[in-house]
């Protein structure tokens, strides 16, 4: 996409400056100059290669090796030298008779529950947010800077406070519904039990969605101003224009923002970790947690690695499928 | 894009829709703030029993104790000391990775930023453990402290705003007019100093706005935190959850600290977004 008309710059320039016939050892001088802007690119790629090789990609190769070794506490100071076990951590992750099985695919269904719930409506908040504030008005700046600012702040931080407001004696949230508003005929516990996973899923919307919003504000900008005249004069109204044009512009934002978001939320550690500290309420089990308190709270390594790697394997799976089917689809429609 | 309807006013079902909606996510966005803001000046019996909307008395005690229940102080150094490195030392690889993919066509470059931007896709959780492993290994080898030290966590956080960073400064350096650092090579500058003199300095708010984004990342990273550290050079991400002990929870000093960990980073993103917003719009056109 982008060959560039400057590779051979330099070497025109310079025969250019001198203005005489290239003797040998300018030639050889030419030829070590192509030399090293051939593996120029390379060398200014290395250190960005070799830390994404130290830090993302052996690491998750030996988390693959992990799973197929017996690695618990027993064995943690001489990991190496941890027995294999064949496909049996494979076999007990997905065996949904047992209770580690049954346990894991209640907390993928969990996450896959949390997932669609929160990323849909933080994509939905952030699009109408954007939408809306596309025209200038009084006060848009102030608006937009206060959207931003849940993004804005530490994850550990927000959820602190959002853990604050859930309290049950003293959080705003019971104030508010049963006190105030009367909605609710008694307080409710927000940290165990059904509504953790409530509690869970707003938190992940109020973090992320200021995130859609920013992408998609982005993404209106690159719309050209002439569309909206055009169809203006044509007679369209706003609703019609949001629906007609707004909204098929912004599907090249939407592709790349829904699949950010997806991978974020399934992934996402932190905001439970912090809600409930190693192990959540089972109604709120999800996944990432579910197998940092296999690897680091019953110290089975080897049982834990076994998940993340069939959770790998989903997100693989999963974002190809999205992509080839959101492709076919951007590029059918023109 | 000041005018972009002009020809037509908007129809007052349009406008009601706005303020209400506008109105209902400011709430949602704000109230939490407002309520650690708040909670942060009242006395630690008014955050215990039933919560109440206007804080009453009002004192600052709380900012006064929360460098003594917990050493916040050595907390925020730590924290300071690894976001601080691991941002800078992210952009300053991210800008060269950058200048490649931006200014040089070669083979591998599809693969190398695929692969780059899929690292976003693996669970923390898959990776933590064995980087545990490698880590402490190689100190047990080499004698270089990585677990347990701040070297580990800034040689980690950098590697996780990294794939973001090559991908907005990417967006950034391409808006840069290549006829630029051509100018520059042909006045007989290496290909470094064309990026050190023309590129870097006409993307200079870009690469500010990233090197916050890679603050932040770090600044608000928890599972390697509470993994790779340990009393000396915990950060803030774990150490907050120290105002929690079995007999008391102090919220109102929760979150007199927390607001005081968010000011640096919501300032810097609050003063950058505007160039956050350039580097996505570039992003997303390519």
């Amino acid at each position: 996409m982008t060959v560039s008309i400057h590779q051979d710059a330099p070497s025109a320039g310079s025969d250019a400056g001198r203005g005489r016939e290239p003797t040998p050892r300018d030639r050889s001088a030419r030829l070590l100059q192509r030399i090293r802007k051939g593996g120029l690119p390379y060398l200014f790629l290395l250190p960005a290669l070799i830390l994404e090789l130290l830090i993302h990609f052996v690491p998750m190769i030996f988390g693959i090796v992990i799973s197929f070794k017996q690695l618990t506490l027993f064995f943690i100071r001489n990991w190496t030298g941890a027995p294999w076990a064949g496909w049996q951590n494979y076999h007990l992750a997905i065996d949904f008779h047992e209770a580690i099985g049954k346990a894991l695919l209640h907390s993928f269904w969990v996450t896959c529950a949390f997932t669609v719930l929160a990323v849909g409506l933080s994509w939905l908040f952030g699009t109408v947010a954007a939408i809306l504030t596309q025209d200038s008005f009084r006060g848009r700046a102030a608006l937009r800077t206060i959207f931003l600012t849940p993004f804005a702040l530490p994850v550990y931080a927000s959820v602190i406070v959002w853990a604050f407001m859930f309290q049950y004696n003293n959080g705003l949230v019971n104030q508010l519904l049963h006190n105030t508003l009367g909605i609710t005929s008694r307080p409710s516990f927000w940290l165990i039990g059904h509504n953790s996973f409530f509690a869970l899923v707003i938190i992940s919307i109020w973090r992320n969605w200021p995130f859609a919003f920013l992408c998609v504000m982005a993404g209106l900008q690159g719309i050209p101003h002439d569309l909206y005249e055009a169809s203006a004069i044509d007679g369209a109204g706003v609703w019609q224009q949001i629906r007609r044009i707004t909204m098929p512009s912004l599907r090249p934002v939407n592709q790349v923002l829904v699949l950010v978001l997806f991978l974020w939320t399934f992934n996402d550690f932190t905001t439970p970790f912090v809600l409930f500290g190693s192990s959540a309420p089972t109604p709120a089990d999800v996944i990432s947690i579910h197998i940092y308190q296999a690897s680091f709270v019953t110290w089975n390594f080897g049982e834990g690695s076994a998940m993340s790697v069939l959770m790998l394997l989903f997100l693989l799976v999963v974002t190809a499928i999205y992509l080839i089917f959101t492709s076919r689809r951007r590029t059918s429609n023109g | 894009m000041a005018k972009r309807r002009s020809l037509m006013a908007p129809p007052p079902s349009f406008l009601w829709t706005r303020r209400i909606v506008l109105t209902l996510l400011a709430l949602f966005a704000l109230v939490p703030v407002y309520v650690m803001i708040s909670s942060s000046v009242k006395p630690l019996q008014d955050v215990t029993s039933t919560f109440r909307w206007i804080p009453a008395p009002i004192t600052f005690a709380p900012y006064h104790d929360i460098w003594y229940t917990v050493p916040l102080a050595r907390y925020f150094v730590n924290s300071l000391i690894v976001s601080a490195s691991a941002s800078a030392l992210s952009v300053a690889v991210a800008v060269f990775a950058a200048y490649a993919v931006s200014r040089y066509g070669f083979r591998g470059k599809r693969i190398f930023t695929t692969a780059v931007l899929s690292t976003q896709m693996f669970p923390g959780i898959l990776f933590a453990l064995p980087l545990f492993l490698i880590f402490v290994s190689i100190g047990n080898a080499t004698g270089i402290p990585l677990f347990g030290s701040r070297g580990g966590l800034i040689i980690t956080y950098l590697t996780f705003s990294l794939p973001f960073a090559i991908w907005m400064l990417t967006g950034y350096f391409e808006s840069v007019p290549k006829a630029l650092d051509e100018a520059a090579l042909v006045d007989g500058c290496g290909p470094v100093r064309a990026l050190f003199r023309v590129v870097i300095p006409a993307a200079l708010p870009g690469i500010v706005a990233v090197l916050i984004y890679a603050f932040m990342t770090a600044w608000g990273e928890v599972l390697f935190a509470s993994v790779m550290t340990n009393n000396a050079t915990r950060t803030l991400a774990v150490g907050l959850a120290d105002y929690s002990t079995e007999n008391n929870v102090y919220w109102n000093q929760i979150m007199a600290a927390s607001l005081v960990v968010s000011v640096p980073v919501v300032a810097g993103f609050l003063i950058m977004q505007r160039y956050l917003v350039a580097g996505l719009t570039s992003g997303a056109v390519k």
